[in-house]
């Protein structure tokens, strides 16, 4: 029996702390969904440079939580979302952004897969090229020539064995 | 025995690539801060509610800013190398507390040397945000006329200041 009650005491006291803690742990839930919907649009395109296979969106680092703030604080200031990725990259660099813009530094990344295609189209065309010329220079021999004709004129030259008679 | 050759050689190369891929450090990000102005801020002084600091105030000299806080590990490593530099009066440094209960940053200055001129409390990572910091131990050296000229992404080691920041100082301070 008083195995029971501590049980059931325990429980209690169980509960009661986490209805106490349920305040502040529920608190984040946003006011303004629009506002976080924004929020998380920009967020998404910002890498998280402590966890950097992350946006800042997916990420949980201490960093990438200020930064959401940031973000969040901005637009409530009104800033547009050009203005607040310009005031990320003005920080961390271009590398902060999920998708590298296109500039001088970044463009045999963008080109680069493009030409290696064209190149290979090239080395292809090329290849095909000197294939028909080699196919057309093909020059044969008299005693090939002889042969083909025997070949096409009696089904089979002399030295292969003629299929025997079915009976 | 040519037709070989072509796919060995692309391979060799793509192995290159690799290889010097392995060598670089993917933390190290390029700071956009480089030959920029330091970015303008005040705050308080750590253990010093009244005073507060500026970078306008290290005008014509060469400094370091040092981002430091209690709770990162890998700033240990780098302590006494700052101790070290700190007594021999090569450079004056300026820490940057960041995101850190003053209480705590106190204690660990306390208990391990206080290499600083001073250390600002940038409790809320305001300024850490304002000066790109991502990896706290972070460095910065800053010239004569407030633009920074070195960041140091994690901890500093004897070699790095030897190869990097002493020979930078010194060209900075003819």
């Amino acid at each position: 029996m008083r195995k029971i009650i501590s049980v059931a005491l325990l429980i209690y006291v169980w509960q009661v702390s986490c209805l106490a803690q349920a305040p502040s742990t529920a608190q984040p839930l946003n006011t303004n969904p629009a506002l976080e919907a924004q929020v998380n649009t920009i967020s998404n395109e910002l890498r998280c440079l402590v966890c950097q296979n992350q946006t800042i969106a997916d990420s949980n680092a201490d960093l990438a939580i200020d930064l959401k703030n940031q973000i969040r604080t901005q637009l409530t200031q009104g800033r547009t979302q050009a203005e607040i990725l310009d005031y990320m990259v003005q920080r961390y660099g271009d590398f902060v952004l999920y998708k590298p813009p296109l500039k001088a530094s970044t463009w045999f990344l963008w080109l680069g897969p493009f030409v290696i295609l064209l190149l290979a189209f090239f080395f292809l065309w090329r290849q095909i090229q000197v294939r028909k010329k080699l196919l057309s220079e093909q020059q044969f021999s008299q005693a090939e020539l002889a042969r083909a004709t025997a070949l096409l004129n009696n089904g089979a030259p002399n030295n292969i064995a003629q299929p025997k008679d079915r009976p | 025995m040519k037709r070989y050759l072509v796919p060995l050689a692309l391979f060799v190369l793509l192995l290159g690539f690799l290889g010097l891929g392995l060598q670089l450090n993917p933390r190290e990000v390029p700071s956009p801060f480089i030959d920029k102005p330091a970015p303008q801020f005040t705050l308080g002084i750590l253990g010093n509610d009244t005073a507060s600091f500026s970078p306008a105030q290290m005008r014509g000299q060469v400094w370091l800013l040092n981002v430091w806080a209690s709770w990162c590990v890998a700033c240990r490593e780098e302590h006494d190398l700052l101790m070290t530099i700190s007594q021999q009066k090569i450079v004056p440094m300026i820490g940057l507390d960041y995101k850190d209960k003053v209480a705590d940053a106190e204690l660990w200055l306390k208990e391990r040397g206080n290499p600083y001129a001073l250390s600002i409390s940038d409790s809320k990572g305001q300024v850490g945000i304002d000066y790109g910091v991502y990896g706290v131990p972070e460095t910065f050296v800053i010239d004569r006329n407030g633009v920074i000229r070195f960041k140091q992404i994690g901890p500093l080691t004897p070699q790095i200041f030897q190869d990097k920041i002493l020979p930078l100082i010194r060209k900075l301070n003819a």
